[in-house]
């Protein structure tokens, strides 16, 4: 099936009773969640290549000999279907039953519990008992390497898992071994599922045969908390959601988003939520004086702030993984006091998912690299060799090399604002202690200049305050006016000044963001924002 | 009836007539026996000519579906300027089957004839002869006259000097019944697992490396090159005369408690009660028939008294409630057990089965679990109802048919032969098999 385009000519067809109209080539299965109808399914993934085998999505169609897989059966004009029909519901039924003869029932130990597609569907349509009485058969549980572990007993082999890795990630490493009731998710030999977003599959997998070795009996499913967020691990800008329990970030996985990353997220963003966890933050406003560093109240600690900076030219050291809006106050600091801005990314190995258009780990491996550079951030591979005596720098959340640190040791004042204390970093004036991305609310630029929003998943530590909140003091302190009393404010702030964000606002942003003027907007294709 | 034996004067042997004759096996044998006529007629005719007297004589596929096989070439987009492939269905694995085994050891040109004349008719220039992996002996005989047929020029490039090019390949398959199915053969012969493939889009449509593709058993390909020769009218003759529906003669595999099992070519309409007591000369001595499966393990097994009043037609076989399928014909005596060998059949498809459906997956192991259960006497009287209920589960709601093929049995045997069942859970009358008389 292609993709439909404005040209393809729409089919109307019936669906429970509900009208529907969707473009020639659509699934029974696809035309049915236009209208709110979701109809069981396993193996049917809309990412993945249609292979029809689970069987549950059997619908009646009137004037269909057979009961008919709606995954796999296109709609045609004045089709009227039928998903809970009494014969569509006993076939259903009987493929339950079968699906659970030889699982385990472990439910009260499997960490799939709760988000089981085996339990949803079973407890919606299913029977109450078995009627098998057989033994069942055994496997042992397998490691597939990387971050999956294989239960077998608990495979009901849609082999979603099989056709990501040969469409999706198109590195051939599972296959379907033996036949019948013997049959299991194998590995071919000598390979492991060790590609970077091979992690993929345990979200694809409806039950629990795949699991997370990192999230193994770390947490019930209905104990977690869940956020909308966007990756801030390379900058592809991947959506996902970030769970959290009793205030700690235990599992991140992908929100789906078309224009950016369809359904995936990859290993490397998906193990980033361990710093933001990290215990050794800095926790309140502290100003060092001849006695030694003190703690102090916000006030004071801004007040101070602004006394050290105030006639300096103020050279800013600002992570690439802070919001815009964090990275907007600074860059009007920069700009008051005639300083200048710079940034450093980190690097690593660039690793594509081949199966989805313009989707990669990509090699810069900091979120938001794209809005530092907008709002006229330098990168620099030695961002401080420009310091001199009599410059003031600010460090905002950035890591510090040797090199900085020497640079920093130059300057007349420091100050850090940051969630953490850099190890190399040997004198500061005064400490702003900011909350963590998960901690705030925000906006991130991708490569492709799409603006994403990410919202407050956990508390922050300690006295420390959203990012853009303390720059925008630190703004009003420097006697440069700021308003911005919400996430809101500050982004609409930026938006009113910065021509590329012009007309944005968090409402308009949504969920699944847009284009900063000037960018390809949609889909983007490699290179047209480069 | 094959060889050693010599036919029974009621066969009429067509395709079965040179069976047992070496030298019908070579090239120049099977040239002195008439061959290689048909395709040098079929080469010099238009593809829609050829089709046109496959649709006259009525011929019906004999892998199993009996669907009329010049509609099925008509399906066939000529000259729409994809590559069109044609596929030999030999990969014989139905339980109780061997006819095309027969065929391809004794008249291996007569397929590639077959073959050749099918391929022209359908557009394509290659054809595939997929034989299953257990026929060693069938394999070696047809690569052998491949080679000579090519040596020979009769295909290969310039086919028979036609400037026509017809390359037939012989692939062998691994073991596995499914690749029996016609998608999960072209799957196989593109070098991925057997699996059977969602239909549509149709072969003729997409099949064989997506391109279109026609699949053919190999005694319906035998059947064209006698058809061409002597005509479409010929062959419609040999029905009944109140069924033109089937046509032609048909090999009936044999086997089972009969006298004299074997490959036996007959008239289609011919009498099943004659076949089963003249041809195939009865029961063993002392024994009398109780059942017979009549066309391959994949279809309803039918009482003795029922096969008796049959018909050995695709319609004669319906009108007794079970169907010709592959004609390989399983015949029990009163010495077997129903449960046992019903419960045997269900082994098989268990095992066979591609594990892609959930039905068919779990179905069939599940079915084989409850049968074996009874057969060792720990069967209870729910057993009947979960036995009808899974094979209702497993009839028409899989991708291909291999589930219904193991619910088939299992539904006629426990309607036909219940008492045989419920002997086994009551055990009153605990079956036991009486010695196998020589």
């Amino acid at each position: 099936m292609t993709a439909p385009t404005a040209n393809t000519p729409m089919v109307n067809l019936t669906i429970e009773g509900r009208p529907v109209s969707v473009p020639a080539g659509t699934s029974i299965l696809e035309a049915a969640k236009t209208v709110g109808v979701l109809i069981p399914h396993y193996c049917y993934h809309p990412a993945l290549p249609i292979a029809g085998v689970c069987r549950m999505c059997l619908v009646d169609v009137e004037k269909a000999p057979k009961l008919a897989p709606a995954c796999a059966t296109t709609v045609a004009e004045g089709q009227v279907v039928h998903v809970h029909a009494e014969k569509a519901r006993t076939a259903r039924k009987g493929v339950l039953e079968m699906l659970l003869i030889n699982h385990p029932l472990d439910c009260p130990i499997c960490d799939q519990s709760g988000e089981c597609e085996l339990q949803d569907y079973t407890y919606q349509e299913g029977r109450a008992d078995s009627r098998y009485r057989e033994p069942k058969r055994f496997n042992p549980v397998e490691d597939f390497g990387g971050d999956v572990m294989y239960v077998p007993n608990r495979c009901i082999l849609c082999t979603r898992c099989v056709r990501f890795m040969e469409d999706v990630a198109h590195d051939t490493v599972l296959n379907v071994s033996e036949r019948g009731d013997r049959a299991y998710i194998g590995k071919f030999e000598g390979k492991d599922l060790t590609h970077a977003w091979a992690g993929n599959v345990v979200d694809l997998c409806p039950v629990g045969a795949l699991l997370s070795k990192d999230f193994l009996n770390k947490a019930r499913s209905w104990e977690l908390d869940r956020t909308a967020s966007v990756c801030n691990g390379c900058s592809q800008g991947c959506n996902m959601i970030v769970e959290t329990r009793d205030n700690a970030v235990v599992r991140l996985r992908p929100r789906p988003n078309a224009a950016v990353n369809e359904f995936f997220l990859c290993d490397h963003g998906r193990l980033t939520y361990r710093w933001m966890n990290r215990g050794d933050r800095l926790e309140a406003p502290t100003i060092f004086g001849t006695s030694g560093p003190r703690a102090t109240d916000w006030d004071v600690a801004l007040a101070a702030a602004a006394r050290v900076l105030k006639g300096k030219r103020v050279v800013v050291l600002a992570s690439p993984n802070l919001s815009n809006e964090a990275l907007y106050f600074l860059s009007r600091i920069v700009k008051q006091t005639g300083g200048k801005g710079y940034y450093r990314i980190e690097t690593g190995p660039e690793a594509p998912l081949p199966g989805v258009e313009d989707l990669a780990l990509r090699a810069d491996r900091a979120g938001n690299g794209r809005g530092a550079e907008l709002l006229g951030f330098e990168r620099s591979d030695a961002p401080l060799s420009g310091v001199s005596a009599g410059d003031a720098v600010l460090i905002a959340d950035h890591d510090l090399s040797p090199d900085d640190a020497a640079a920093v040791a130059r300057a007349s004042a420091v100050v850090l604002v940051s969630t953490f204390s850099p190890e190399a970093l040997t004198r500061a004036d005064v400490v702003l202690p900011i909350a963590n991305y998960v901690e705030e609310e925000g906006t991130l630029t991708n490569l492709r200049g799409r603006v994403q929003r990410f919202l407050q998943a956990r508390a922050a530590p300690g006295m420390a305050r959203p990012s853009w909140y303390v720059l925008a003091d630190l703004c009003n302190a420097l006697g440069d006016r700021q308003d911005s009393m919400t996430a809101a404010q500050a982004f609409a702030a930026l938006a009113a000044e910065q021509p590329a964000f012009a007309g944005m606002s968090y409402d308009q942003l949504g969920l699944k963001g847009s284009m900063v003027a000037g960018a390809t907007a949609g889909q983007t294709s490699l290179g047209a924002a480069s | 009836m094959g060889f050693p034996f010599k036919p029974h004067p009621r066969e009429n042997t067509v395709l079965s007539k040179h069976f047992g004759q070496a030298e019908a096996r070579t090239l120049d044998g099977w040239k002195a026996r008439g061959g290689y006529r048909a395709l040098e007629q079929a080469l010099g005719m238009d593809p829609l000519a050829i089709q046109g007297v496959v649709k006259e004589s009525g011929l019906r596929g004999r892998g199993g579906a009996g669907f009329p096989t010049g509609l099925k070439w008509s399906f066939m987009k000529l000259g729409d300027g994809k590559p069109h492939y044609l596929c030999c269905n030999a990969d014989e694995s139905e339980p109780g089957t061997f006819k095309d085994r027969e065929i391809m050891r004794w008249t291996p040109h007569a397929l590639i004839e077959g073959c050749a004349i099918a391929a022209h008719a359908i557009g394509a220039e290659t054809a595939y002869i997929y034989i299953r992996g257990e026929f060693t002996e069938p394999l070696a005989v047809m690569e052998q006259a491949c080679a000579e047929a090519l040596r020979a020029g009769i295909i290969g490039k310039n086919a028979m000097g036609s400037g026509k090019r017809v390359d037939v390949w012989v692939h062998k398959g691994a073991g596995a019944y499914i690749c029996g199915e016609e998608t999960a053969l072209m799957n196989s012969l593109e070098g991925k697992r057997g699996n059977p493939r969602i239909k549509p889009p149709f072969p003729a449509a997409a099949g064989l490396f997506g391109m279109p593709t026609t699949i053919n058993n190999v005694e319906t390909l035998a059947a064209v090159p006698p058809i061409l020769v002597n005509g479409g009218e010929w062959y419609k003759k040999m029905s009944r005369p109140d069924n033109p529906k089937s046509t032609g003669t048909k090999l009936w595999s044999v086997c089972g408690n009969v006298a004299r099992p074997g490959n036996y070519e007959v008239e289609m309409g011919f009498p099943f009660k004659d076949f089963l007591y003249d041809l195939c000369g009865g029961p063993p001595p002392g024994r009398k028939f109780k059942a017979v499966i009549p066309g391959g393990s994949s279809v309803p097994i039918i009482t003795i008294e029922e096969a008796e009043a049959a018909l050995m037609d695709y319609e004669g076989m319906v009108a007794v409630g079970t169907m010709l399928g592959s004609a390989g014909c399983i015949v029990m005596d009163d010495a077997q057990s129903i449960p046992r060998q019903v419960a045997r059949l269900a082994r098989f498809y268990a095992h066979e089965s591609c594990a892609q459906c959930t039905q068919c997956r779990e179905g069939t192991a599940w079915t084989t679990k409850i049968l074996e259960r009874m057969v060792a006497g720990d069967g209870t009287t729910e057993d009947f109802d979960t036995l009808m209920s899974l094979a209702d589960d497993m009839t028409g709601k899989t991708i291909c048919v291999l589930s219904d093929s193991c619910a088939a049995p299992v539904v006629s045997g426990l309607q036909k032969f219940r008492g045989e069942f419920e002997a086994l859970i009551t055990k009153k009358s605990v079956h036991t098999v009486p010695a196998i008389v020589a």
